[in-house]
């Protein structure tokens, strides 16, 4: 019988099991810009860098324990993770509390958290398990219960109202029935379907959605009110130019310009302070996540694992464009944080998961097939 | 028919990934394309919006000049003062803190409360002008919210004896009436401007440089003596007080230099404290308001008749009966005499003595002595709301009217006009020019009589004021007085009151080389007394007296006390 040694090589070596080099150190490079970007939105709030230090301690061992997870695991996990993620929305839906005219949170014991941001992963999760399950007969009534499956969700946190989350969720669900190969025809005729639908669901938004796809349009029309967000957060961004104006030295952030610096609009903060250069350099740090994700999932060897890893990869893309998008004036301003760079520790965590479930892949991309 | 693209799938669709690929480089070069045109193409504009934000010049305000009198005393001086002002919105105070403050600013707590409920509102003045010890104490309670700007407060120590010369400011440091709005531009200064930057709540976090440096008003040095003026006022005040007159006024001018050394007014009010301040109160009288002078412009007839050679201080006009009728109108004499020579008319103040003499000379002669000394026309000293009077065209004068106006009547002037014609006798002939501010000597004046005629005219003064003249109140011990009273009926509701009378004396002293002009205006004295010589002389008397001395003038005559006359020893005049 060989006795375990605990060795400073071991350890490591157990530590870094399952741990994609290459994505750990993508993971920390967007992790470090952030937290020196939160130092500089945080000169008023300095509880905020140690907080989301934190945040990432617990976000790093979420992603070390995925790993360890094979996806054969993972998918016992599916159907549960997914009924949990759906009565915890509708128990938000009946008690949940609510900040900010929105009801997100639900409390569980000392602490409260959004049930949504479970559904990212766990979305993916159970259709990725559908698609997986049903590989070998795949018809209209496999896709519709997957569509299914994905609009009640949806529709619970869109009514929260959390738009931000609603579309991730929504995007997340909807890659793994993009790749699963729903009909192009299908696919075209949902599209058109969905156009056509828009008038009436403009009904169904609330006023502060509407205004702010109406500001998108032109924010100059409410400088100080649903506009100020964008207009403030463009010339940020613009003032920074092409080399930026230095680290801790944007006045739009320091003189509290900037609306919702620590999270959705810390970009701003990181363009002005960066510039162009800055953001070359985590466009280009989420172009080689993302590469490396497509490539895990290209190389995965059951379906299951294939479809999770591509719609976990496309989400951090959606979660970045999105974010990226709404600041620099673009899109409409939806909730979506920057990844990995913005305050917040329930969407690190959900991140580091998705991290931690592609590493487990990656590293089981060789096992048989069951 | 499949519903799926490939009925299992091995690997992910081929086009779906190529496709997928696709609308990421798509996103990402949307993404870089935007980031290129706010930070490549768009950003000068885009930092000057920036900056826009951020950046503010604010105004540095200039230090108000000081007013002073000729002496270097300060009659108008600016103290720094605070004055509180909140953002309704940011404020946060618990109802002790709001309390306190209140208390601190002197304000009703309600009234406070009232202000900072005011949600609408980006900016409210809590209290304006408060001192800079109760605005440490303000700072002190630390209310996020309420914030404090630097002003000036006008202060003027000289209070109601100076304040129709000196007027004041409003509550913006701007001049409102007098001296302060006369010479606002040069006492206000230029106010400087800093760059700074402030943030979102418009607080300064950052001073970056100044753009223009404030530039302080300028000192005013008035011709103005302060001991005077509170002479001038003081007798004024009281023989306002002692005649239950409405009002009076007194000018105080130097014969020599043109200025004014001072210039009162009763009623007056206190600058500092303007709560209860009435029109009355507020008229500078002797500047801005105009009267029939009456026997006072008696001079200027018998100077025009002098001037053209019609008549020789001797000459001799029949007085009797004591009146004259002129188409329907009679001019009365108070106490007809016979013939009187041309001095005695003054003297005695006949005024049919003074309209037989005016009859006798051409209507634009008259006119155009009237018209040099000043009369009908502003004195053009800078002073706001300076009166010109009504002096008629000539052409337009009836006979009637030529009468009356040689002894003050249907012609109007100021006490200014007036005190300022008489320079004219006081300076062998010339009009002084007036000076506000202090000048450096003597100056020349515009010569309008001869100088045999200004002493003859000097000499009939100085009887005017000898026991059997109408004025012999207005001596002075030991300086020889030369003046002339008036009395002259107001008028109302278009004619002339019985009861009601404007009593005044304008006089010059010493009478051998003359240095003050002081004219003095009781209106409607109603304690019994209403001559001019019972009411106004004493005035002039008193402040003369105290002037000379003050200037340090030397005497002339004797130092023996003055004899006032008995009962009926002195002349009763008619106007």
């Amino acid at each position: 019988m060989e006795l375990i040694q605990f060795t400073p090589r071991r350890i490591i070596a157990r530590l870094s099991a399952g741990i994609d080099g290459a994505l750990l150190m993508i993971a920390v490079a967007l992790v470090a810009l952030g937290l020196a970007t939160l130092y500089s939105a945080s000169y008023d709030l300095p509880a905020r860098v140690t907080g989301q230090a934190m945040n990432l301690l617990v976000a790093f061992g979420l992603m070390w324990l995925m790993a360890q997870i094979p996806p054969q695991t993972l998918m016992r996990f599916a159907v549960p993770a997914y009924a949990a993620g759906l009565l915890l929305l509708i128990a938000v839906a009946l008690f949940g509390d609510v900040v900010n005219g929105a009801r997100r949170w639900l409390h569980v014991g000392v602490t409260r958290f959004q049930p949504a941001e479970v559904m990212k992963i766990a979305m993916p999760l159970m259709l990725a398990w559908w698609f997986h399950r049903h590989e070998a007969s795949l018809r209209a009534r496999e896709f519709f219960v997957a569509g299914v499956m994905l609009v009640v969700p949806v529709v619970l946190i869109a009514r929260q109202p959390d738009l931000g989350t609603a579309v991730l969720v929504a995007a997340a669900g909807f890659y793994v029935i993009f790749f699963a190969g729903l009909s192009w025809k299908v696919l075209l005729g949902v599209g058109a379907a969905t156009l056509a639908g828009l008038a009436p669901l403009w009904g169904l938004l609330h006023d502060y959605q509407r205004r702010r796809i109406l500001t998108l349009l032109d924010p100059t029309q409410d400088p100080l009110g649903a506009g100020y967000h964008i207009i403030q957060s463009t010339i940020a961004v613009g003032s920074g130019g092409i080399g930026g104006k230095g680290w801790l030295k944007g006045t739009q952030t320091h003189l509290e310009f900037i609306p919702e610096k620590h999270t959705d609009f810390i970009l701003a903060v990181f363009s002005e302070e960066f510039g162009l250069v800055g953001n070359a350099l985590l466009l280009g740090l989420y172009i080689l996540l993302i590469a490396r994700g497509l490539m895990i999932a290209a190389n995965a060897p059951t379906s299951f694992a294939r479809l999770l890893a591509a719609s976990i990869t496309l989400t951090f893309f959606t979660y970045a464009f999105v974010n990226m998008g709404m600041v620099t004036g673009i899109l409409p301003v939806v909730g979506v944080p920057l990844p990995f760079i913005s305050y917040g520790g329930t969407a690190l965590a959900t991140l580091f998961v998705g991290i931690g479930i592609l590493m487990s892949i990656h590293k089981h991309r060789k096992l048989v097939q069951t | 028919m499949s519903f799926a693209s490939s009925p299992a799938i091995v690997r992910l669709p081929l086009w779906r990934s190529r496709f997928v690929l696709l609308v990421l480089l798509a996103a990402f070069a949307v993404l870089v394309g935007r980031s290129l045109y706010l930070q490549a193409v768009d950003t000068d504009f885009l930092q000057m919006k920036g900056e826009s934000r951020y950046s503010r010049v604010i105004e540095t305000p200039a230090t108000r000049g000081r007013i002073l009198d000729r002496n270097g005393e300060a009659l108008a001086i600016s103290t720094p003062v605070k004055s509180v002002w909140a953002i309704p919105e940011d404020v946060s105070a618990g109802p002790a803190q709001l309390a306190r403050l209140a208390k601190l600013l002197g304000v009703d707590a309600r009234e406070l409360q009232t202000k900072l409920a005011d949600a609408e509102r980006d900016f409210v003045y809590l209290k304006r002008q408060i001192p800079p010890e109760t605005a440490d104490q303000v700072a002190a309670l630390g209310i996020p919210g309420i914030y404090q700007n630097r002003e000036y407060r006008r202060y003027y120590p000289g209070g109601e004896v100076m304040t129709h010369v000196i007027g004041f400011t409003g509550v913006e440091d701007s001049g409102q009436e007098g001296i302060e709005l006369a010479y606002q531009k040069s006492l206000a200064g230029n106010a400087g401007s800093r760059r700074v930057i402030k943030d979102r709540l418009g607080r300064i976090v950052e001073d970056v440089g100044s753009v223009r440096s404030a530039q302080d008003g300028r000192d005013l040095i008035l011709a103005l003596d302060g001991k005077i003026q509170s002479l001038a006022y003081s007798a004024l005040k009281a023989a306002v007080e002692q005649h239950r007159a409405r009002a009076g006024a007194i000018v105080v001018l130097d014969a020599r230099s043109g200025e004014l050394l001072a210039l009162a007014n009763v009623p007056s009010y206190n600058p500092n404290n303007r709560g209860r301040l009435g029109g009355a109160q507020l008229r500078n009288r002797a500047m801005t308001d105009t009267f029939e002078p009456g026997s006072t412009l008696k001079p200027f007839t018998v100077a025009v008749a002098l001037e053209l050679g019609k008549v020789t201080p001797s000459s001799t006009v029949q007085t009797a009966p004591g009146r004259l009728t002129i188409a329907n109108y009679t001019i009365h004499d108070a106490h007809p005499a016979g013939a009187l020579t041309v001095a005695q008319i003054i003297q005695k103040s006949s005024n049919v003595g003074a309209a037989k003499l005016a009859l006798s000379l051409p209507r634009e002669e008259m006119w155009a002595l009237f018209h040099e000394v000043g009369f009908g026309a502003q004195p053009d000293i800078g002073f706001p709301g300076e009166a010109s009077g009504r002096l008629r065209e000539w052409k337009q004068w009836r006979p009637i009217e030529q009468a009356t106006m040689a002894y003050g009547h249907g012609i109007s002037v100021s006490l200014v006009q007036l005190a300022r014609a008489y320079s004219v006798f006081a300076r062998d002939g010339e009009l002084a020019p007036l000076s506000l501010v202090k000048l450096d000597g003597p100056v020349t004046g515009k010569r309008v009589i001869a100088p045999e005629t200004a002493h003859a005219v000097r000499e009939m003064l100085e009887l005017a004021v000898q026991p059997g003249g109408t004025g012999p109140r207005a001596r002075v011990m030991g300086y020889r007085v030369a003046g002339k009273t008036g009395t002259a009926h107001k008028q109302e509701n278009g004619g002339y009151s019985a009861h009601k009378y404007l009593s005044s004396f304008v006089g010059l002293a010493p009478a051998s080389d003359p240095r003050l002009v002081i004219a003095v205006m009781i209106d409607e004295p109603s304690a019994g007394q209403y001559y001019g010589g019972a009411v106004a002389a004493p005035v002039f008397s008193q402040v003369m007296q105290g002037a000379l001395r003050r200037l340090g003038v030397a005497p002339d005559a004797p130092m023996r006390p003055i004899e006032l006359p008995g009962e009926g020893e002195e002349a009763k005049e008619s106007t």
